[in-house]
């Protein structure tokens, strides 16, 4: 097969990833739009393997037999509150591929590559290294395995800045000296020690965001290795990716109303900051049993359940859909209210409830339902703290001051169900707590709700 | 001598700039309710990285350079399947009222 050929099928790869990405506008094309990349990429693999002859078959296999022996169980066994540690691992994975590949092209060009070559190859490894340690870490920090809390220190952003700077400086030298291939090496590891410093330096809160950035970082080094290799097929899949996590961060930073710069620097949630309610006197909230929660909730006509990450850690989103069920079978509307940020990577919350079978057009997003809670009888707040909090509109001092929320404060009763009293990730007490209106359950969701979908079924 | 990056550098840069012109403006339109199987997608799409690591493969006899990116196809190959059956799974998972099951 001759090149010019190979260029057409890399052509009908990139408008079918374009179309796959089309697709993905509404849900009832969606599937389609998943094949459709499926189609693309099997024909980019086809048609490169067609006109660059391999003559390690036996590499080749071993290494499609491992991706599938590893793959195919995490596409078929990860729960949905697991998708982001999956996503950071397959950043983890993607970004590592990428630079080894450009570790490969250097070494393969030897004395004959030049500078421009170099500069762009630099840029490439430490993109693609510095993504690869930083979504370990966002991986470890997800799944529990190291405290989700920011680990700073006095100087911590100079350090990271100044090895970032560091690793910059040997990528210099090594356009002047590339067959110095110690400065290589040098490179890699100070590209490994800053990313690794950079999430270790961001706090659990903040993963929707990091994620979304390391998935940006992901696809500029894939692009980077277009331009090395000259092949405009990358240069394009690697811009369509990242500039959708570069959205993709935007609206998440947008919706915790904070800066790109300060969720990387700001190392927020690393104290309590304490910024309580200094009003003077004493606040207390009403704690309600079970039983006066059912009787206000039997005689609702309309209820907003406002999910938050809180629900999915106490794996309670099948017995929310139990009590949304009871509900509407009683006559009552029942929407849920989707924060942008809700859960633990883009979206995340809508997947968890769709997997909980709640049906997609009862799934609310901030700006459609917000002014609904006026006209709503009962909001019941199942593990979402900050997004609730109204001190983001009336307190100036507030860390949250700013932040969009949902306006449960402004539902007829609301029915907070937590744990504890504790702060949300903020470090800031819920102002919607003391509310006259504010009925307060404690308890594990779960617990609590199961006990209240049994109340509410006792009364006719 | 220029080299090969130096002579498409040009034409590289501006198919770079307008392919993520696209990219905004498609995913500006894709639904906030599919935003997790998006991020699925774009990875597994972005996977097609294994085409670099093919071509080196067949360009290089050495050693070290096979090791490495026999790794990195392995590495891409990895997210190209979990990444399509994670995106096909989740999408399967939403439905509206009407049609369920």
């Amino acid at each position: 097969m001759s090149q010019d050929f190979v260029q057409y099928l890399y052509i009908a790869s990139i408008l079918l990833f374009a179309l796959s990405l089309k697709w993905m506008s509404g849900v009832s094309t969606s599937r389609r739009g998943n094949w459709s990349a499926i189609l693309g990429i099997v024909i980019a693999i086809l048609a490169t393997l067609f006109a660059f002859q391999i003559q390690r078959i036996d590499l080749l296999v071993l290494a499609i037999v491992a991706g599938s022996v590893v793959g195919a169980p995490i596409g078929l066994k990860v729960s949905m509150t697991a998708v982001p540690q999956r996503t950071a691992v397959s950043h983890a994975f993607g970004s590592l591929a990428v630079a080894l590949v450009g570790v490969s092209e250097f070494l393969q060009r030897g004395q004959s590559i030049d500078s421009v070559t170099v500069a762009v190859l630099s840029a490439e490894m430490i993109l693609g290294f510095l993504t690869f340690i930083g979504s370990c870490i966002a991986f470890a920090k997800l799944q529990g395995l190291i405290s989700g809390r920011p680990t700073v220190y006095r100087g911590h952003n100079i350090v990271s800045l100044s090895i970032l700077a560091a690793a910059i400086a040997t990528a210099a030298f090594l356009v002047l000296y590339p067959s110095m291939e110690i400065l290589l090496f040098l490179m890699i590891g100070f590209a490994l020690i800053f990313g690794f410093l950079l999430v270790m330096g961001i706090g659990g809160a903040d993963m929707p965001t990091v994620i979304a950035i390391l998935n940006s970082y992901a696809g500029l080094s894939a692009a980077a290795l277009g331009f090395i290799l000259d092949n405009r097929l990358l240069i394009v899949a690697g811009a369509l990716d990242g500039s959708s996590g570069l959205i993709l961060a935007m609206i998440m930073s947008q919706a915790m109303n904070r800066s790109f710069l300060n969720v990387l620097f700001g190392g927020v949630g690393a104290k309590k900051t304490d910024v309580e309610y200094k009003g003077g006197q004493e606040r207390t909230a009403q704690t309600y049993a079970i039983e006066d929660v059912a009787t206000v909730l039997s005689s609702a006509k309309s209820v907003i359940i406002v999910p938050g990450y809180g629900m999915a850690v106490a794996q309670a989103q099948h017995v929310v859909k139990e009590l949304s069920d009871v509900l509407l079978e009683r006559g009552c509307n029942v929407k849920f209210a989707i924060h942008p940020v809700a859960g633990r990577m883009p979206g995340h919350m809508n997947v968890l409830l769709a997997e909980a079978n709640v049906p997609y057009d009862q799934l609310w997003e901030m700006e459609r339902i917000n002014s609904l809670f006026r006209e709503t009888d009962v909001a019941v707040v199942v593990g979402a703290n900050d997004v609730t909090n109204p001190a983001a509109r009336t307190r100036p001092n507030s860390p949250l001051y700013g932040m969009p929320i949902l306006d449960v404060d402004k539902a007829k009763s609301i029915v907070f169900i937590k744990r504890s009293f504790g702060p949300g990730f903020a470090g800031v007490e819920n102002d919607l707590f003391y509310l006259p209106n504010t009925m307060m359950v404690l308890g594990d969701a779960k617990n609590v709700l199961t006990e209240l979908i049994a109340s509410l079924r006792s009364m006719k | 001598m220029t080299s090969l990056i130096q002579q498409d550098l040009a034409i590289n840069l501006l198919i770079f700039v307008l392919a993520t012109f696209l990219g905004i403006e498609l995913i500006r339109h894709v639904s906030r309710l599919l935003h997790t199987p998006l991020m699925a997608l774009t990875n597994a799409i972005s996977s097609v990285s294994i085409i670099a690591a093919l071509i080196v493969m067949s360009e290089s006899d050495n050693r070290l350079i096979l090791i490495l990116v026999t790794i990195a196809v392995g590495l891409a190959f990895t997210n190209i399947v979990s990444g399509f059956m994670i995106t096909e799974r989740i999408l399967r998972m939403f439905r509206r009222h009407q049609d369920k099951n």
